[in-house]
């Protein structure tokens, strides 16, 4: 049967990975390439690289990274982080990126979204969502969280899917950093309403979050950053706790 | 053994290169017919829609040259749905290697389309080894090709569909071998192994 997905995100900067790694057995825990390859190899279903350079210059370098995660990477991954446009895209692509994430720029000129899916095809594209509540309205939010939006997160997710959108990345931002559990009534509502994938993002602290998400918000993915990335949990033993709720992952530890 | 990865507009020209490099194959991604038709195996990638790609390569006079090569030949993901007789994306007319239709998933409250992510192998046979069954493999797809008696391999997604196929020396899978991982290279390394 199709398996739930577990997605370590990683944030890079200039090429490399932002925040501290603590890592067992990695040389060099800022190196990205390196970084993906481990995860791969621990189990985890997909990548997400972020790219939050401050510069377009800073920029340019991110299409070099992805060619070589590609060459060290056996798993899909996704990148994103100031796409604007086509033109942005055809080099992550050619360099070897299975999709691309689209936030901001998607909210400021919806049709980005239809020009993307026409050119790549929709599994090709993830529209990334940031929302908190104001009032009792999930409104989206645009850089980083910081700039709330005229749009509604449910009716936004259902426009960004009618435009063409492969999966929705739905990150609450009143969730993400606090490790106490992922937004499950919007994810539940989501899932309602949408007839693709939808990423929960934001909140993951524990083992069972990652079990709420799927079983409680019908998540078809989750992701998490420090959570892994500080060894606090890993990936195998997260699906190990997962199967025995009879959540099924793509095994790849030893029953 | 020389591999040659038929270029043209397909999506996961890159990855399927990467996938060779890591496996340490001696391969060339080409378009030009005397060097497909040299090489011992040849790999036919895919990603993106049916019609579109089919008339690519028409006009290109590669849909003849892929039906008339002699050596193990395989299809990735939209490569094989174009080697089956016909697609309903588009209602287009296909390579007709393998005589089966390809058919939409019919989407459902509990069941989303496309496909998307890791799903397990079951019944693995023919150039597929057992050590396959359970192993998962990563899927992207709208469109199948229903269960035939030359399928090599099944996946469940609501219903049974060929996850694999092999007739004469045409091989197909509906997943993406150069991203799935270790299961992933098993495949590639089985198809590598055939002889006919």
């Amino acid at each position: 049967m199709l398996t739930k997905r577990i997605i370590p995100c990683l944030d890079i900067k200039d090429g490399r990975t932002v925040k501290g790694v603590n890592f067992v057995g990695l040389r060099d825990a800022g190196d990205p390439v390196e970084l993906g390859a481990s995860y791969a190899h621990q189990g985890a279903d997909e990548l997400v690289f972020l790219d939050i350079s401050a510069t377009d210059e800073k920029r340019k370098t991110f299409a070099g990274l992805v060619r070589q995660i590609a060459r060290h990477v056996n798993i899909p991954f996704t990148v994103g982080g100031g796409i604007g446009s086509v033109e942005d895209v055809d080099p992550l692509l050619e360099a070897g990126a299975d999709k691309v994430s689209i936030n901001s720029a998607a909210v400021k000129n919806p049709h980005l979204i239809d020009a993307l899916a026409n050119a790549f095809g929709s599994q090709f594209v993830v529209v990334a969502i940031d929302a908190r509540k104001v009032g009792n309205q999930w409104t989206v939010h645009t850089h980083g969280g910081a700039r709330p939006t005229e749009k509604k997160l449910f009716a936004w997710a259902k426009e960004a899917q009618e435009r063409g959108a492969g999966e929705i990345l739905f990150t609450s931002m009143d969730h993400d950093g606090t490790k106490n559990g992922f937004a499950i009534d919007p994810l539940a509502k989501l899932h309602q309403l949408l007839a693709i994938p939808v990423i929960a993002s934001g909140g993951a602290g524990h083992p069972q979050h990652f079990a709420d998400a799927f079983l409680l918000g019908h998540a078809d993915a989750a992701l998490a950053a420090s959570l892994f990335h500080f060894g606090e949990l890993t990936i195998p033993d997260l699906k190990k706790i997962l199967h025995r709720q009879g959540i099924a992952t793509r095994a790849t530890y030893e029953n | 053994m020389k591999v040659a990865v038929i270029k043209y507009n397909a999506g996961n020209i890159q990855s399927v290169r990467y996938a060779l490099e890591r496996l340490g194959v001696d391969f060339v991604v080409t378009d030009a017919p005397e060097e497909i038709q040299r090489a011992d195996k040849v790999i036919f990638p895919g990603v993106g829609e049916a019609s579109t790609t089919m008339n690519y390569l028409r006009a290109r006079q590669l849909d003849t040259l892929i039906r008339d090569l002699k050596q193990p030949v395989l299809g990735i993901c939209l490569g094989m749905q174009l080697m089956c007789a016909h697609s309903e994306e588009n209602d287009t007319p296909c390579l007709g290697i393998f005589d089966q239709p390809v058919r939409k998933f019919v989407a459902a409250s509990t069941q989303k389309v496309p496909h998307m992510g890791w799903n397990d192998l079951i019944g693995c046979t023919d150039w597929l080894p057992a050590s396959l069954n359970g192993k998962f493999v990563y899927f992207v797809h709208s469109f199948y090709v229903p269960l035939a008696p030359y399928t090599s391999a099944q996946c469940d997604y609501g219903i049974r569909f060929s996850a694999a196929l092999h007739r004469d020396n045409f091989y197909a899978v509906q997943f993406h071998p150069e991203k799935s991982a270790d299961a992933g290279e098993l495949v590639l390394q089985s198809f590598f192994q055939a002889t006919s």
